[in-house]
């Protein structure tokens, strides 16, 4: 099948490695410009309280300090949705979380913006807090933003099918509660901008960001220039996750420091501020009700779902969205109601994260699924075979489904990890369990409404015959760069090492909406192979005039020209472009991508979330050893299959199902964000544990290539999808290993002991009882 | 306490070369090879010393440069990552980071690989089991680290190789 292709589904190292493991590649903070300045926020210490006043005359006096700015240098509100325009840069008249934006310095020194912070004196009226979605939800008065009555961001409510005449069909019904603590991206490169302010009136910005046109734009409403004023840059970054996904504080508070001082100016977080300015995954609250027929097909899911959002809107209606319309839409399920709420609480906003929304209802689903195969005697993976989609199809909540290798991730991981010969049969204290997910390959409908293409693609080749993409599409370690190589020499017929790449740059490179939801290889790949067929019968054109024959007569291949039929080539791939060049000029040519009309989903309120010209699927069993003395868990493996469509680069694809699995892992059994009034009780990667070798089991991937009739070489997602399957898959293991469902993520040893301890309890009980001895109370 | 404490001239063996810098005596080395020698290969990823992205090789031991007085290194000859390999070569190291995946968003990259070189120049066969160990002191957040083994495996096996290839000519 990939013998047709020189390059696709062939693993190639990243274009960008050797400028990385050589120390030679720049990231933000690594960036310096003469006259740099060095920027420092001041953040708030209440978790809710009135601005009084703010005095910045001895900061500003400080010898040293070039600029001082407050919310009055920047009043007007953004967010990263139309709808959410509710955070300053620098708040001017309330704070509302511990951490929230209050002024900003740039000074010569970090020292002395540090010491001018100290001198910076704002009164302020403390306000009473709300810390938990469950209460804050229902405040009367006293809101966080007076435009959002009880607290409530956004709440949903859908209803497809009819889940009481679902449930009424079960032979089992289940109804419990999830919880989910909250989790955060912790990429490794702290958020870092540098804001260089140019005698012409204009600036450039060089940001660790996953969205550089949302940037752009939000830079160019809120320092009131025009965005053609405007330069954004993203150099590398070192991961995002999600986490540099939205307009981070410190991105527009150095562009007005620069604004302010005509000077440039560097903010780069302290570990500390990366964590508060966070837009993780949500404390997550679900009450699940799922039925089951004696058969074990699935007949009704109904779920109620609170999202602890945070002080700002951020994603949040996304966020909760998303939980609503990916719920149901992996299998054949009739009736599906869904309840969102997400909720304003007294804490750092949250966001997107790897898996965006799907995550912890994901868990709460598949814990409950394998609970009801339990009750009805039959196998986890057979309950999950039974009520696969009749791909291709429309779901129930209208999401179209083209491509569906759900069936043979479930044979092939469950094959891998010999499920038959382990499932029920180990010792105790061992397990095995599994888990399904999906995700995504891009959102069928932009952020900001608009008819235009989310993404452009354009290629030039000149005398010199090298081929240069000029992409916005964003690398933030996970292989954009070399995908867009990849996808051009293949089209082509020439070697990678011809095609360079001109990234992210505003000035330079069309719009791409950004890396988020998993949609740079379907959109930006899309309109990168678009405009490389384009850059193709240019070439091909100029060749047929210059040899007199019809372009179709040709092909381009391994750096070849041939004439078709033809076993020696014409000439080679700099002679073919020198030919084209004579009849045209320097070759310029575009890809666009849009998706089509038929996926963009339904036409309810809420609707627009969740569709997507394509869906990622995963399956994945996971095996487990619990210490019954100390409730410990420790995960043996994971093999993890994965449908990415066709695996463009086997290479990245695994390095991303790896990934997404780890991160799963640590939020399965480690991961937390602890807050105690609206503080972080661990705000360090010491105290915030992501795994490390040492908690990192074994994990295999398993590509299943269900060829997309519409992604780029049949490719769709591969860097998201995987995460979600991970956490039900080990709470499945553990229970059976040892009996008991924590339904409480993480999945901590004082968890597992408590239910051990409780299960135990009620064994005795019930053998009590059973040994006639009635009320027993001789203990 | 903006008023910096009074300067004085550092003298710092690094990558092979004498190096000077003017700093007050509290300064880091991080901030030193970063700040003064222009070396920004090696990487702040926290404030307390737990996620590795700054490890240097301090006569050949991973030292964590976020927490080191550059000022007590002066007798020491300091590994950066952009001191590895020769200009325009790759170690084996390097090379099997490249071609096997262990670098993605090439953070953490710089500290794995000084992790990694100390671990293979002491012990040139480690075991799976040693590999982890060694490397147990470094964060990655995008790999799930598997493709670090595989990379470090395939340096091991490159720099057999080649110590073959020169006993045979």
């Amino acid at each position: 099948m990939a013998a047709k292709y020189t390059l696709i589904g062939k693993p190639m190292p990243m274009t960008d490695a050797k400028s990385k493991v050589t120390g030679q590649g720049l990231y933000t903070d690594d960036i310096s410009v003469p006259g740099m300045l060095v920027g420092r926020i001041l953040h708030s210490p209440h978790a809710h309280a009135l601005i009084r006043r703010i005095d910045t005359a001895r900061a500003a006096a400080l010898p040293g300090v070039k600029a001082v700015v407050t919310g009055l240098d920047a009043p007007k509100p953004y967010g990263i949705l139309p709808v959410g325009h509710d955070e300053q840069v620098l708040q001017s008249g309330k704070a509302r979380y511990i951490g929230d934006n209050i002024a900003a310095v740039a000074a010569t020194s970090a020292e002395i913006a540090e010491h001018a912070l100290s001198l910076i004196e704002v009164d302020y009226e403390v306000l009473p807090a709300f810390f938990d979605p469950r209460e804050s939800m229902k405040a009367a008065a006293g809101w966080i933003h007076d435009t959002k009555p009880n607290n409530i961001e956004k709440e949903y409510h859908h209803h497809f099918g009819n889940v009481d005449e679902g449930f009424a069909q079960a032979q089992f019904v289940r109804e419990e509660s999830y919880y989910a603590g909250e989790v955060t991206h912790a990429a490794m490169e702290p958020h870092s901008t540098l804001a260089i302010w140019e005698p012409d009136q204009r600036m450039t910005v060089y940001s660790s960001t996953q969205v550089p046109y949302y940037l752009h734009r939000t830079l160019s409403d809120v320092c009131e220039m025009p965005m053609s004023q405007i330069r954004v840059i993203k150099p590398l970054i070192g991961g995002g996750f999600g986490g540099k996904s939205e307009i981070i504080p410190l991105e527009v508070a150095a562009a007005v420091l620069a604004k302010k001082a005509k000077r440039p100016v560097k903010i780069t977080y302290t570990r500390e501020e990366v964590f508060y300015a966070h837009r993780g995954r949500p404390i997550t609250y679900v009450d699940l009700k799922v039925g089951l027929t004696r058969e074990g097909k699935i007949t009704a899911v109904a779920a109620r779902v609170v999202q602890d959002g945070g002080a700002y809107c951020g994603y949040g209606p996304v966020t909760v969205l998303y939980s609503g319309a990916l719920l149901g839409a992996i299998y054949d399920i009739p009736n599906v109601k869904y309840d969102g709420f997400r909720v304003l609480t007294n804490k750092p906003a949250c966001g997107a994260m790897r898996g965006h929304g799907t995550v912890n209802v994901r868990f709460a689903f598949e814990a409950m699924l394998d609970a009801l195969a339990h009750d009805a005697g039959i196998d986890p993976v057979d309950v999950r075979r039974r009520n696969l989609l009749n791909a291709p199809c429309i779901t129930v909540n209208g999401l179209r489904v083209t491509s569906y290798g759900l069936p043979e991730c479930i044979e092939r991981a469950t094959e891998h990890a010999g499920w038959n010969d382990k499932k029920g049969k180990l010792p105790r204290g061992r397990g095995i369990g599994m888990a399904c997910s999906h995700y995504v390959s891009g959102a069928a409908n932009p952020i900001v409404r608009s008819n235009i293409p989310h993404t452009t693609v354009n290629i030039k080749v000149d005398r010199d015959a090298s081929i240069t993409v000029f992409t916005g599409a964003a690398e933030i370690g996970q292989g954009s760069d070399t995908m867009h190589v990849q996808l051009t020499a293949e089209v082509l017929g020439v070697r990678p090492d011809r095609v360079h790449l001109v990234v992210a740059d505003t000035d330079l490179t069309p719009i791409d909406l950004g890396s988020y939801s998993s949609r740079v290889t379907f959109m930006a790949g899309n309109a990168c192979i678009a405009a490389a067929k384009n850059m193709r019968e240019q070439i091909l054109a100029g060749v047929a005039k210059k040899l007199g024959c019809e372009a179709s007569e040709l092909d381009l291949r391994e750096e070849q020209l041939f004439v078709k039929g033809e076993s020696a080539a014409r000439m080679n791939f700099d002679q073919a472009i020198a030919a084209a060049l004579e009849f045209q000029g320097g070759l310029v040519a575009r890809g666009t991508y849009q998706p089509p009309e038929t996926a963009r989903g339904g036409k309810f309120k809420g609707a627009g979330v969740g569709p997507s010209p394509s869906y990622s699927y995963s399956a994945q069993v996971a095996e487990v050893s619990v210490d019954v003395e100390t409730g410990r868990v420790t995960v043996e493996s994971i093999v993890a299959a994965h449908d990415c469509g066709r695996a463009l680069n086997p290479l990245t694809v695994e390095g991303q199902i790896e990934g997404s699995v780890y991160m799963g892992l640590g939020q399965a059994l480690q991961e937390e964000m602890i807050w105690e009034n609206g503080r972080l009780m661990n705000p360090t990667l010491l105290e915030y544990r992501i795994p490390s070798t040492l908690e990192t089991p074994e994990i295999e991937s398993i590509i299943i290539e269900s060829i997309d009739p519409e992604g780029p070489f049949g490719a769709k997602e591969a860097g998201e999808g995987s995460l979600a399957a991970t956490i039900p898959a080990i709470a499945n293991a553990i229970y059976d290993a040892v009996g008991v469902r924590i339904n409480s993520l993480p999945i901590t040893p004082e968890k597992v002991l408590a239910a051990l301890q409780e299960k135990q309890k009620r064994e005795r009980a019930a053998a009590t009882n059973m040994s006639g001895n009635g009320g027993g109370g001789a203990r | 306490m903006h008023n910096s404490a009074t300067k004085e001239i550092l003298r710092l063996k690094v990558n092979g070369e004498e190096r000077e810098a003017l700093a007050p005596p509290h300064k880091l080395l991080l901030d030193v090879l970063r700040e003064d020698l222009a070396l920004t290969g090696s990487k702040r990823g926290c404030d307390d010393s737990s996620c590795g992205c700054c490890a240097v090789l301090v006569d050949g031991v991973p030292t964590l440069a976020c927490v080191a007085l550059a000022a007590s290194y002066q007798d020491c000859e300091i590994t950066t990552v952009e001191g590895i390999a020769a200009p325009g070569t790759l170690t084996a190291v390097q090379e099997g980071y490249v071609e096997a995946g262990g670098t993605q968003c090439g953070f953490c990259t710089p500290g794995f690989l000084i992790a990694t070189k100390a671990l293979l120049d002491r012990n040139p066969e480690p075991t799976p089991d040693d590999i982890r160990e060694a490397l147990s002191s470094n964060l990655c957040r995008c790999t799930g680290y598997m493709q670090i083994y595989e990379s470090v495996r395939l340096a091991i096996e490159r720099t057999k190789s080649s110590q073959l290839d020169a006993v045979r000519s």
